[in-house]
Parts: structure tokens; C-alpha cells; sequence
């Protein structure tokens, strides 16, 4: 046995005036920081497992406790933070890959917030959307080049028959997050928040649990490496299915769902024994060229008899402009870009922090690739990865987006702090974890409730700024780049985002 | 026939979900703030002595916990129990109210309940102890203080 | 650097009138009931369009051509010879005009295209003009197609209409559509070019105010390959139509209805085929839906049409005397040149629809060809 040198991360600080010593933080801490001493009557604490994810500082009825990152650091060195020498320590330690979730913390450039919005003034009156209809209804799928309607006895009859769409009453869909990765009560949360909000939810790649069928018309089933839970039954049981080929928090790598995890419930959903690793491959086996994509789209549109769009999601990487044309020509109906900032339930460190891009740029360039190629209509576009508010929203419609997924903003919404222990399964909010005694602190009442206020509250804030740049419907700003301007860009981040810097 | 409510004083009971309990035990400490004398969280735990009694208690079988308290009874064995008259139904709020000055501690209540919602109080002398359901606030603390609405206030039509 | 284009933004005046029985008038009428609103313009740009000017070319394409330079004139006879039969050509008649400033070199040619080319090209023939016009505004620096259509033409200049109007002789000209515009741009310097109408083939389009979805809608048309140069709405709406109207083979009525497409808390509540229709019209066209305050007039070979944006964010009023339709932003106008029989306030993205009765000759022409 020797000295560990594991740093701990998080300092817990308690006020012991105001201490009561009622104990809920030492209930609360599923990594078990707090601890009691009846003889001496005292609260301590072991700073070494905390995770900072402030569950107890949010319960403590007295507000006696303060938990902040760790204030011990060594001497500054611009090549040596504090975080690298930390992490050397972990790894000679345990010798492992370090692993980590949510998404990307290096914090490459959020070009969201390097992107500015426009409004009317004058020439064209801005609209107020508390008076007039503001229009948000999106629809996602495949749009043939033109449709055939004709009059007839002066009414309009459509002659054209177009593939199947779904419909969203807000460009804003909760993203792929896998009954496994998260408990039943998040997903039941999501499936009823997004029947109340009229969108999607996505099932993620761990299967449909029974009780949720119920929500099929807003669910979008995934199907991915894994094929967990993936028979014909649920591809029919949603409103339509995405091909999941990568993820952007960890492009190129299977989902991982430790073996933890897998109780009975997850265990039937999934079709694995209980108990084991449900490890995606990298690839799907059966895709190892856009023609097998292709193949194994039609297999599923065959499976679901073309009433439902079938799309593919893939991470954003280098190349995502020709794939995602690829994509759209081996018949999808959509396509799922998930940028570099996107959230997982477990992934390589080193992954999730420098492989893929901001899903800003890849945004970009799909949507100019796909409109120089001329099939930007044949497939919509959505996009995920790191949304953090309504205007991060609104500015990737203007890019070219036809809808986003929200995935770590719908769980912070549940009380996720994105601490990053979700891999570890003991997640103290009880969002990413499928212990019975932590997944009851996601009231799946109080939860739908905080989702559908949380899409509530930004598509309100869509409609305020539509209505401010004059524009009464959403298809109006989708791909509407004009409306951005941006600032601090070079010209190389200009050109590839296709905007002008403000003040041009 | 009983349905949930948010704040009211007339026949108001408090229910329990243990499915969404989540053991923090705030209930308790609300109760005893609610029932102290400072009615300061501080106070009422590090100053005041006697400390105030919960009288609800978190039941505890992990996985599982859920609050117990008293469930005031249409027809409670514990006021037929009661030799002093120290229980009783109160016709009015519905509430089964203890009267501390008449009771002599002898347990009955204790005994009789079905549920354990009543408890000794042996802090000054020999009492009962059960909820009051806040009577005098909008909303017994302990339903305030839940933090994730797994104990709620019903309201009986009669 | 494709991106780097600026959007023109202007309110403008609009009127025009058409007379369903193709009785040709003069341009006297049209200036002066635009020059009735010309407070509405600011000397920046006006201009007309006017049907059935040509009978005696009106089966070649009459192409107003504006040069800036004269090598712009020298590449693009060039490049128009290559491309086409050159039946006449000459200048555009004009004359002095107090308030007509440093005109360009203005010219007219009447072309046809030759059968084999066509043929060669497997293409189709509106396309294969379109596809000129737009390579010569994009392609040659200093060259303008003032118009393109058949037994039409577009006249426009920097300068208040009604001078305008002078300075093309419009008093000598007789047509059965009259079209006029006068422009107030609020950001960029007028040019000839970007004076309305904007045309296409034989369609024309002016246009009062601003498109908010131009972003969308220029990318949108661009896609099919439509080369928005001219930095204005109208010219997307011009394309647009092309697009809807004669690739699509929309009725206008439908392609009004994808344009200014109705709220979907009404077609929610239509019965069901109607319904129907226009969500495939607005889940097809939603890039191409025209958003923000504008009234426009449309003319094409057979008729006009007038219409508002979806929430009426600019005026425009219509009006029927005899067989001959007036719309314009103001009643003035209108009443400046007729006395109408019934004035009305069409209702937001309500179109007011005019067709021509069908031409004599054409059905004639037409039913020889079956023969044949």
C-alpha cells in the first residue's frame, strides 16, 4: 500500500453554527462525503469523494454547507495546469483510460455566443407575438422538390403524395438519452413532456421500456450498433427511427451502459442478461460503406412500410459535409448532426474533449453542401450538441437547422449540475443512475412539468425574437443567415459559417 | 372520495407517495421547526431544549422510505381509547386533536393505532405526541418542505 | 466569398392596371397615376413594365438590355450571337429628361432561339433563356437585363417614375398591362438595375417593401439554380414565381397560397383536403414563404395579380371599372385615372387576380400545330 496521490476536487465547507445536525446531507450523498459522529455529536466530511455536484448544499435545510473546487493548487505553469497534473496522478494510480460524461469542458469556441441576432427597425415593423400568430410548427422528413396542388371548385386539392413528416409544434426536440443511461423516471418525464409540448423524444439506443408505447407518436425510436431492444414491435412503436452511426461526445465509440446498471427492468427492455456491460461497437457491423447505410435504411423503412421517416445521426466530424450528402442520398429522411459539445452517460476524457467539432460549423457546412448540391429539401436537419438557451436555438435555425435536440439542458432542468459522474451510476439527482433508492428523486410529474416548462419558456422566447426580426414562422428564419452577424470571427470562421461580421 | 388540494384548513389530510419519497427527512425537520417555540430552524434545533418532537417519522426500509403520521381517522380508536378525553375527533377540521394539559401518558392511543402514528412524548413528563396537521398555517410544514411532492394535502369532501 | 451580399431594403409605390380585353393604351395613364404617389418615392428608381408593346415581334424574346460600359456591350452581343438568332437590334428610344442623369447605353434586341441548340441541349427553351439572362447578370460585369419576355419590356431608370416614364418615350408605347413603380431605397444608393420592376421572361414584379425571409429565400432559390445578383427582394419574388409558375406549373392561386401562406390556426381548422394541400404546400414551399411587409404586382403574358403579405403590413387597394382591374398601394391612384366601378381593400395574402381573355391568333396558332 502506498500514498495516493489522487488531488480532491471539491472542497466541503460547513458552518457548523448554523449546522443542525439533521443529517439530510449525509442522506443525500450517494458518494458519501457527509458522515455522523453521534458521540461527538459532529458532522464530517471526506472532501476526497466529493463530486461538487451540490445536492447537499441544495438540501441542506440551513444552508450550512458550501462546496466549491478546491482551493490547494500548485504553482502556476502555462504547460502544466493544476487539471493535467491531476490527471497524470489519476492515471498512475489506477492505469486506466479516464472516463467522464456530458460533453466537451475544454472549452473549444462556442461560436453561438460569437454570433449575433438582428431586428426589425423601420423599414420593416417588428411583430409582436403576444398580439399576432408566431409560428413555430416544424416538420420533419423528406420534401420532394415540388408538389402538385391544383384547384379544384376553387378549393385546393394536393395531388402530390409526400413522404411521411412529423410534425413538431416547436423546433426543439429532447434528445437521445437511453433507458439505461438514464432511469425510467427521466425517460417517462420526457415522454410525457414532449406529448404535452407536441415534439419528439428520443429513445437513445437502450430499446422502449413497455409502459412508454403509450408515447409513441412523440417518440423517435433509435437503432444503433448495439440493436438493444431494436425488433420489429418498437421500430413500429415510435413516429419515426434514427439510425444512430455516432454520437458527438465521443465520436467513433460504441455506447457503454456498465453492467451496474442493467437491473431487470433495462435487463427485458434491452433483450441482455442482467447485470452485463452493454457495450455498442464501435460500428454497426453490418455498415461499413454508405451502401450498407443504405441497405439498412430501406430495411427499416421496409420494417415500418415507409410510414414513418427513417434518418441517420452521426457525430460531427471532419468530413461531416460529404457524409451527411451521402447520408441524404442513401435515402434518409433526416439527418442528425451532434456536435463536439454533446453529452454522453460515459465516454473516454480524451474523446469527449478533442474528438469532432462544434456543431456550429458542421451545421454550416452540411446545410451549404447539401443546398450546392441541391438536395438540402430531400432530408431536414438536427441538430444537437451543448444548447444552452433559446437563442443558441434560434441562431442554429438561422444557420440552417430544421430542429435541435436538447439533451444535458432537459436534464440540468431536471437538476442535473453537470457534475460528470454518470458513468459512475450513482448520480446524486437521480437522473443517470438506476438505483431504486436514488431514481425516486426524479418525480416524474414534478419532472414533466419542469420539461414542459423548460420548452415552454423558449419557444416563448423564440417567438419574441422572430416577432422582432418581422418574421411570423419559423421556415422564414431556417437557414436565414442574414439575420446573424458575427463578432470576433477571422475570415476562415466567417466563410465556413456563411455570415457576415457586424457591422457589414 | 378525496382529492389532492393545495392549501386548505377545512378536513385537510396529508398523504404520502412513497414511490417518489426520497428519505431526506426535511418533513421532520419542518415538523419540529413548525412545532417549536423560536419557530427558527436554528434555534429550535441547537438552542431549544427540549428539542420539539417530530411528529412525522420517515420510515425506512431501503429501497424504500415514506412519511408516516397520524391519519386521522374518521372513526380513531384512539379517542374511544382515551381515558381523559385528551383525543378527540374534532367535528369542525376533522382533525384528531390531542390536548396535552388532560393527558396522562398512559399509552393507550399508543397501543391502539393502527398506523404508529402517535408517539411518546418523554421530554417534560409523560404525553402523547401526534401530527396537528398545522391547523393555524396555509400548509402543514411538513408538505411545504417536501421537496419532491411526495407528501400532499388531500382534501375530504365529507 | 458568396456570402458577402448586401440586401436592399425600400418602400416604394406601386400601382398598375390591366385591361382583360387586351385594349392597348398609352403610357400616359399609368404616369400619371403613379406620379400621384410620388411621395411615396424618393427619386431613387422608378420604373414600368408594359404588355403586348411588341405585336410585331412577339413571338422573339425582346431583351431591354442597360450597359454601363461599352465593352460590357461588346462581350455581350458577343456572348448573345453565340446563343441566339439577333432578328433586330437597336437602341432603346429615349429622350432627354430633366432629372434622368448619366444614362447608360440602353439597347434592344429582338431574339430567337434556334431549334437545334435546344435540341442539342436538351433543354427546354424558357429555361435556356433564363439560364442566359442569368449568366449575363452575374457574368458580365457592367451588362443588365432590363427584361427578357415576349411582346413586353421593362423600362427603368434613377429618377422620379414619372421622369422616367418620359425618358423611355412611354407615351409612344400601347399596352393592355401597365405596370409602375417608384422607389424610396432606405439603404443603398439606387441604381438603374435595381429600379422595379424586375423581371423575368415575361414575368415582371414590383414591389413595396421588405422581404425579412430574403435570406432563406435567395438560398432556397439558388438551389435550383436561380443567381440572386441584384441585392432585392423583388427579384426573389420574381424567381420565385418563376419557379412556381412555370417549372412547377402552379396555378397563381396556388403559388399564392405557398407565398403568403395562411396561418396554420386557419388551415388547421379547414376540412380536410384543404387542409391537406396547403401543409404540403407550406411543409414544401416554407423556404420559399415571403415574409415581412410587402405589396407586389405581378404581370405575365396573360394577366395580373396583386397581394399583400400575410399580415397586410403594407397597403394595397384594388379596383374594377369596365373590364379593366386597377391595384395600387393608394386609392388616389387609382382614381387619378378612373372612376372606378367598386373599389376594394383586398384582406392580408388575399390575391386579386386578373387574366387576359385568350388571344384570337394564339388560339389559332395552336390549333394549326395540332393539325401539324
Amino acid at each position: 500500500m502506498h500514498k495516493s496521490l489522487i488531488k480532491a476536487e471539491f472542497q466541503v465547507q460547513r458552518d457548523d453554527y448554523k449546522c443542525i445536525r439533521c443529517r439530510v446531507c449525509e442522506r443525500q450523498c450517494s458518494f458519501e462525503v457527509h458522515s455522523y459522529d453521534a458521540d461527538a455529536d459532529r458532522m464530517f466530511e471526506d472532501e476526497m469523494k466529493c463530486v461538487g455536484c451540490q445536492r447537499c448544499v441544495e438540501y441542506c435545510p440551513t444552508r450550512a454547507l458550501t462546496i466549491q473546487p478546491h482551493p490547494s493548487t500548485i504553482r502556476p505553469h502555462g504547460n502544466w495546469p493544476y487539471r493535467a497534473v491531476k490527471d497524470i496522478c489519476k492515471q498512475a494510480e489506477t492505469g486506466g483510460m479516464l472516463l467522464s460524461s456530458t460533453g466537451d469542458e475544454l472549452g473549444h469556441r462556442i461560436y453561438w455566443d460569437h454570433l449575433v441576432l438582428n431586428a426589425s427597425q423601420v423599414t420593416n415593423p417588428s411583430i409582436d407575438p403576444l398580439r399576432e400568430p408566431m409560428e413555430l410548427r416544424t416538420f420533419i422528413g423528406r420534401k420532394p422538390d415540388q408538389v402538385d396542388v391544383r384547384l379544384v371548385n376553387g378549393k385546393p386539392v394536393l395531388k402530390t403524395e409526400l413522404p411521411p413528416q412529423l410534425t413538431l409544434e416547436t423546433p426543439m426536440m429532447f434528445g437521445a438519452m437511453s433507458y439505461g443511461a438514464i432511469s425510467y423516471n427521466v425517460c417517462q418525464s420526457l415522454a410525457r413532456a414532449a406529448t404535452a409540448s407536441g415534439t419528439m423524444y428520443n429513445t437513445g439506443e437502450g430499446g422502449l421500456h413497455r409502459d412508454f408505447y403509450q408515447y409513441g407518436p412523440n417518440t423517435i425510436v433509435q437503432c444503433a450498433s448495439g440493436r438493444f431492444g431494436v425488433h420489429r414491435e418498437y421500430l413500429n412503436a415510435g413516429a419515426a427511427v434514427e439510425i444512430k452511426v455516432g454520437q458527438g461526445a465521443k465520436p467513433g465509440i460504441g455506447g457503454h451502459v456498465p453492467g451496474e446498471k442493467v437491473d431487470k427492468e433495462i435487463s427485458i427492455t434491452r433483450m441482455i442478461p442482467v447485470g452485463t456491460d452493454a457495450l455498442s461497437p464501435a460500428p454497426h457491423h453490418d455498415i461499413y460503406s454508405i451502401e450498407d447505410l443504405r441497405q439498412l435504411i430501406y430495411a427499416l423503412k421496409e420494417a415500418v412500410e415507409y410510414k414513418k421517416p427513417v434518418g441517420v445521426k452521426i457525430a460531427a466530424v471532419h468530413n461531416a459535409a460529404a457524409i451527411a450528402s451521402g447520408i441524404v442520398r442513401a435515402g434518409a429522411d433526416f439527418v442528425t448532426l451532434d456536435g463536439l459539445r454533446g453529452g454522453t452517460g460515459a465516454a473516454p476524457t480524451r474523446t469527449r474533449d478533442s474528438v469532432g467539432m462544434p456543431i456550429e460549423l458542421a451545421l454550416a457546412a452540411v446545410d451549404q453542401r447539401l443546398r450546392e448540391e441541391g438536395i438540402r429539401n430531400n432530408a431536414s436537419l438536427i441538430v444537437a450538441g451543448g444548447f444552452r438557451n433559446s437563442t443558441d436555438v434560434v441562431k442554429a435555425i438561422a444557420l440552417g437547422a430544421d430542429a435541435v435536440y436538447i439533451g444535458t439542458a432537459a436534464l440540468i432542468s431536471l437538476g442535473c449540475t453537470v457534475c460528470q459522474k454518470c458513468y459512475t451510476g450513482k448520480c446524486p439527482w437521480g437522473i443517470t443512475t438506476q438505483d431504486p433508492y436514488l431514481t425516486k428523486r426524479v418525480n416524474p410529474e414534478i419532472g414533466t412539468q419542469r420539461l414542459t416548462n423548460l420548452l415552454r419558456a423558449w419557444s416563448l422566447e423564440i417567438k419574441e425574437i422572430l416577432g422582432g426580426m418581422g418574421i411570423n414562422a419559423i421556415e422564414s428564419l431556417r437557414g436565414n443567415r442574414l439575420h446573424l452577424r458575427a463578432i470576433g470571427l477571422n475570415e476562415r470562421e466567417l466563410d465556413v459559417l456563411g455570415v457576415m461580421h457586424a457591422g457589414e | 372520495m378525496a382529492t389532492k388540494a393545495k392549501t386548505t384548513k377545512k378536513r385537510r389530510r396529508v398523504q404520502a407517495d412513497e414511490k417518489v419519497c426520497i428519505g431526506c427527512k426535511l418533513c421532520e425537520v419542518a415538523c419540529i421547526v413548525a412545532h417549536s417555540k423560536s419557530k427558527n430552524i436554528i434555534r429550535a434545533f441547537n438552542e431549544e431544549t427540549p428539542r420539539a418532537l417530530s411528529r412525522v417519522l420517515v420510515e425506512e426500509s431501503k429501497p424504500l422510505t415514506f412519511a408516516l403520521q397520524c391519519r386521522h381517522c374518521d372513526d380513531p380508536p384512539c379517542a374511544v381509547a382515551c381515558m381523559t378525553g385528551a383525543l378527540r375527533k374534532d367535528p369542525e377540521t376533522g382533525a384528531v386533536l390531542h390536548d396535552r394539559e388532560k393527558c396522562v401518558g398512559c399509552w393507550m392511543c399508543v397501543m391502539v393505532c393502527p398506523y404508529g402514528g402517535i408517539q411518546r412524548d418523554m421530554r417534560e413528563g409523560k404525553a402523547a405526541s401526534k401530527c396537528d396537521l398545522c391547523l393555524e398555517l396555509d400548509e402543514p410544514a411538513c408538505v411545504a418542505a417536501c421537496p419532491n411532492a411526495a407528501l400532499f394535502v388531500v382534501e375530504d369532501e365529507d | 466569398m458568396h456570402y458577402r451580399f448586401e440586401k436592399d431594403m425600400s418602400a416604394c409605390g406601386l400601382t398598375g392596371f390591366i385591361n382583360r380585353d387586351r385594349k392597348r393604351v398609352d403610357g400616359e395613364a399609368i404616369m400619371s397615376s403613379i406620379c400621384n404617389m410620388d411621395e411615396r418615392s424618393n427619386g431613387q428608381g422608378g420604373g414600368f413594365a408594359a404588355y403586348g408593346i411588341y405585336p410585331e415581334h412577339k413571338d422573339d424574346y425582346a431583351f431591354h438590355m442597360l450597359y454601363t460600359d461599352i465593352d460590357a456591350k461588346e462581350i455581350t452581343e458577343k456572348y448573345l450571337d453565340r446563343h441566339f438568332l439577333i432578328i433586330e437590334d437597336g437602341e432603346l428610344p429615349t429622350r432627354k429628361t430633366a432629372g434622368i442623369v448619366d444614362p447608360p447605353v440602353i439597347w434592344r434586341y429582338f431574339l430567337n432561339v434556334d431549334e437545334e441548340v435546344l435540341h442539342m441541349n436538351a433543354c427546354d427553351e424558357e429555361d435556356y433563356v433564363v439560364e442566359a439572362v442569368m449568366y449575363i447578370n452575374a457574368e458580365i460585369p457592367g451588362a443588365f437585363v432590363m427584361s427578357s419576355g415576349k411582346n413586353m419590356g421593362a423600362f427603368k431608370a434613377v429618377g422620379f417614375p414619372g421622369a422616367v416614364g418620359r425618358f423611355y418615350k412611354l407615351d409612344e408605347y400601347k399596352a393592355w398591362t401597365w405596370i409602375a413603380h417608384g422607389r424610396f431605397p432606405t439603404n443603398t444608393p439606387g441604381w438603374w438595375g435595381g429600379a422595379h420592376p424586375f423581371t423575368l421572361l415575361d414575368w415582371s414584379i414590383v414591389h413595396n417593401g421588405e422581404i425579412s425571409s430574403y435570406g432563406i429565400n435567395k438560398r432556397y432559390l439558388e438551389m435550383f439554380g436561380y443567381k440572386a445578383t441584384l441585392m432585392t427582394d423583388t427579384e426573389v419574388t420574381a424567381y420565385l414565381f418563376d419557379m412556381l409558375l412555370r417549372r412547377h406549373k402552379l396555378s397563381i392561386e396556388v403559388a399564392t397560397m405557398a407565398i403568403a401562406a395562411p396561418f396554420w390556426s386557419q388551415i388547421d381548422h379547414l376540412p380536410d383536403g384543404e387542409r391537406k394541400a396547403l401543409t404540403a404546400l407550406r411543409q414544401v414551399y416554407g423556404s420559399g414563404l415571403l415574409n415581412g411587409p410587402f405589396a407586389f404586382i405581378l404581370g405575365h403574358k396573360d394577366g395580373m395579380v396583386g397581394i399583400n403579405d400575410r399580415i397586410k403590413l403594407r397597403p394595397l387597394v384594388a379596383a374594377e371599372q369596365g373590364n379593366t382591374l386597377y391595384v395600387a398601394n393608394e386609392e388616389a391612384a387609382i382614381r387619378e385615372i378612373a372612376s372606378p366601378d367598386r373599389v376594394w381593400m383586398p384582406t392580408a395574402g388575399e390575391p386579386v387576380i386578373a387574366n387576359l381573355k385568350p388571344e384570337k391568333d394564339s388560339i389559332k396558332e395552336k390549333t394549326s400545330c395540332i393539325k401539324v
